[in-house]
């Protein structure tokens, strides 16, 4: 069964402890400017967005690869870059339509999200629920029962 | 580890910056942050100091587990000698200013002498310089945040800002950092003001990866944020409502005072509260609040993100305060609604962004505008006075009018600006003020909650809530409930709470923390972080050991018993109605217990056999 990560932005707080489990995971240090997963702060509208790499299919940055450095993780799904093979031409992350593939000065590479090999460490830190990691074909479910909830007739006009 | 090991000493006088090694002795002694910090300025700064002078210094201090996961570990604070209160003055801020700092490669910033110029410090990583800020003094917080953020092209940059109002000489303006949070309390701003130094912009790509022991430490921070979950107010209280949630709480067994404290509950309350905020508006159908917000770190996340109402009268002409921002807490809702009488959630919210967008406290703002209402009721103060605003209790429209006077810094925001002290002092009314050390009360009658009162005379920055917040145990039941009104018992509680919240606030956790927490599930995190020993019992005895540094710092400076005292209105004046109707602060039958159980004389000095037991 593939799974993926599911975002609801409307959980998020802000509190960044997605950056640090992913940056600890990633680089053995508490560094949100090392992390994967960025949570947006939109100030004006009063709103957070955790947002990081949702591993297509057909993937951008893969089939944009000129040395074939990113491969899919065949028990996960996940995109992976293999940094022996990496050389830092960023063309992936031109072929991103997300942006969710980033050059990293500390390391000469490309770095993406790589699902933690199947047990996403972002989606176990987060206080709120609005990372989970969940089957595959159930996102964006939960945003159709909520529309479904709507649907149904009030309470009052059925009595 | 977790400490950087480094500092970063930055001397405004000469422009230089200087790295030095930490001083782990005084780590051991002191942990980090508002201990730690107190130390060095105890070292080296001269209590008599002029603390608007050059001779003060201003240290931006860390703990060990700020920038760590430990839940709340996002905390920072700054150290001075205050000029609102002549004490020394511990003012703590979340945000992400201070975990920046760290992952920046520094524990602590110490700012002496003063620059000719305003400048600002930029920190990237271990490169550091002074850089001019004549394009941007004059500029409240808010602008200076989107100006050095658009200079250096880096939305990831954390700022701490001054406003206006420091500028200006308020002696009770702050510090904002990430837009609204801040280090709010006892002027430290206004030292940051008077040294030329606008702000210090930070951007660290280093992290902290030193952990002392890492198994030993995931499994302490992922016990405590279960207990922080599970807690009625850290899960749930908290969340959902934001300390706003006190309000009717605090209003319901009478403890909220109101009208400069002259009165105890407050008819308003109900409109001003948490679950106001909460209920859609008439006008536009949307609620005051937007969304709760979490400080770096925290899986509490009390903080508010609010909105105003475009047709309310306080920004109907002003498209700029029309998005969300940080909204109401419960201490500044006080301050600015019940204290002045002003019931409108629009008015507040507005007023509260105001704080935000010039960095001053709306604790003291908001009960020296109170003081001032009471003058003018009473005829002491008229409309010549105050630029012509009838400063009336409970009206919105003098508020706000005052508030946005306060920030040109013209005429009577002057006087206002001095806090309650010296105005009462100045129209000649000084048993008006409500205030001890100078530094106004927040949002708890000390005559309705008696622990309250001892903590606010015996804190070492002045009346202050968050030394000792004797309220968990009094209101709320946490750890174990004792009766409001009772005097025995309270110096033993006062006295446990200012130490172990001294070791709350120099880990770089948050106190609220406290609500679920105990030394039990502290202790751990900090043991597993940092080298030494870090037990339960060792880290009560550093905030035993940081109280009494602070309380010989304030008494090289010249406080004495004397200064340990209530305001008349809170000894003599009986509460007129409510469940708590006919009492006073008996804070005479507390102190003498509490400098006994302190290892203070009579006269409240801390004696040589406590300087030895504590090793000061």
């Amino acid at each position: 069964m593939q799974k993926s990560l599911h975002i609801d932005p409307g959980k998020c707080t802000g509190c960044l402890q997605c950056e640090m489990a992913c940056s600890y995971d990633n680089t053995g240090t508490f560094n949100p400017s090392r992390s994967y997963i960025k949570v947006f702060t939109f100030h004006d509208e009063g709103r957070f967005a955790p947002y990081t790499c949702t591993q297509c299919d057909e993937a951008w940055c893969m089939h944009a690869c000129p040395v074939d450095a990113i491969s899919v993780d065949l028990a996960t799904g996940a995109k992976i870059i293999s940094d022996d093979k990496c050389v830092g031409c960023k063309v992936c992350t031109i072929a991103c339509p997300f942006g969710t593939v980033n050059y990293s000065q500390a390391t000469g590479k490309v770095v993406k999200c790589d699902l933690c090999g199947g047990d996403p460490e972002c989606a176990k830190a987060c206080p709120t629920g609005a990372i989970t990691y969940i089957d595959a074909d159930w996102t964006g479910y939960d945003r159709m029962m909520a529309s479904a909830a709507k649907s149904l007739p009030s309470a009052e006009a059925t009595h | 580890m977790s400490w950087t090991r480094k500092i970063l000493r930055v001397n405004l006088s000469k422009g230089s910056c200087t790295p030095e090694p930490l001083n782990m002795e005084w780590a051991m002694e002191y942990l980090g942050q508002r201990g730690l910090a107190s130390k060095y300025l105890s070292e080296e700064v001269d209590p008599t100091c002029d603390a608007l002078g050059p001779d003060n210094k201003l240290i931006m201090a860390t703990g060990p587990l700020t920038g760590t996961s430990a839940s709340t570990a996002g905390r920072y604070s700054v150290i001075c000698k205050s000029p609102l209160t002549g004490a020394i003055a511990a003012s703590n801020s979340g945000g992400f200013f201070g975990p920046e700092m760290k992952f920046a490669g520094w524990d602590m910033i110490i700012f002496e002498g003063k620059s000719e110029k305003p400048v600002y410090l930029l920190i990237q990583d271990d490169q550091v310089e002074l850089r001019s800020a004549e394009d941007i003094w004059g500029k409240s917080a808010w602008e200076t945040d989107d100006i050095l953020h658009a200079t250096h092209q880096d939305p990831q940059m954390r700022i701490a800002i001054i406003g206006r109002t420091a500028e200006a000489g308020c002696l009770y303006a702050g510090i904002i950092n990430d837009r609204h949070r801040a280090a709010g309390r006892s002027g430290v701003g206004t030292v940051m003001a008077s040294k030329n130094l606008k702000a210090v912009a930070i951007r660290g790509t280093g992290g902290i990866g030193n952990l002392e022991d890492a198994d030993k430490f995931f499994e302490a921070v992922d016990a405590g944020k279960k207990v922080l979950a599970d807690g009625a107010v850290t899960g749930q209280g908290l969340p959902t409502y934001g300390t706003q949630v006190l309000m009717n709480v605090i209003n319901g067994v009478g403890g909220l005072p109101a009208h400069n404290m002259r009165d105890v509950g407050f008819d308003g309350a109900g409109d001003i509260s948490a679950e106001a905020m909460a209920e859609p508006r008439k006008s536009d159908g949307k609620p005051n609040l937007v969304t709760g917000a979490g400080c770096f770190a925290c899986t509490i996340a009390c903080g508010r993100i609010s909105t105003i109402d475009k047709t309310h009268f306080s920004v109907k002409d002003k498209p700029q305060y029309h998005g969300a921002s940080g909204g109401l807490e419960y201490e500044a809702a006080w301050a600015l609604g019940a204290d002045t009488g002003v019931s409108d959630l629009d008015a507040l919210t507005y007023v509260n962004f105001l704080c935000n967008e010039d960095g001053f406290d709306p604790i003291s703002f908001g009960a020296t505008v109170a003081a001032a209402m009471e003058m003018f009721q009473d005829g002491d103060l008229t409309t010549k006075d105050t630029g012509g605003i009838e400063l009336k209790f409970g009206s919105a429209e003098a508020l706000v009018a005052i508030t946005e006077l306060l920030v040109t810094g013209e005429g009577f925001a002057k006087d206002l600006g001095m806090g309650s002290k010296r105005l009462c002092d100045k129209y000649k009314r000084p048993e008006l003020s409500m205030t001890v050390k100078s530094q106004e009360f927040p949002a708890y009658d000390p005559r309705g909650i008696q622990g309250m009162g001892l903590g606010y005379a015996t804190s070492n920055r002045g009346a202050c809530h968050l030394r000792g917040y004797t309220v968990a145990s009094e209101v709320l039941g946490i750890p174990v409930k004792t009766e409001m009104n009772d005097a025995e018992g309270k110096p033993e509680l006062v006295k446990a709470f200012q130490d172990a919240t001294a070791l709350v606030d120099s880990a770089g956790l948050c106190i609220f923390t406290t609500f679920a927490w105990g030394m039990d599930d502290i202790a751990p995190q900090i043991d597993a972080a940092c080298e030494g020993d870090w037990s339960v019992e060792g880290c009560l005895e550093v905030g035993e050991r940081i109280w009494n540094m602070e309380r010989i710092f304030n008494q090289a400076a010249g406080f004495t018993a004397d200064d340990d005292k209530l305001p008349k209105r809170m000894l003599k004046e009986a509460i007129k109605s409510g469940p708590t109707k006919g009492q006073v602060s008996r804070l005479g039958e507390m102190l003498p217990k509490y400098y006994e159980i302190r290892g203070w004389n009579p006269k409240g000095e801390v004696t040589a056999e406590t300087r030895e037991r504590l090793s000061l």
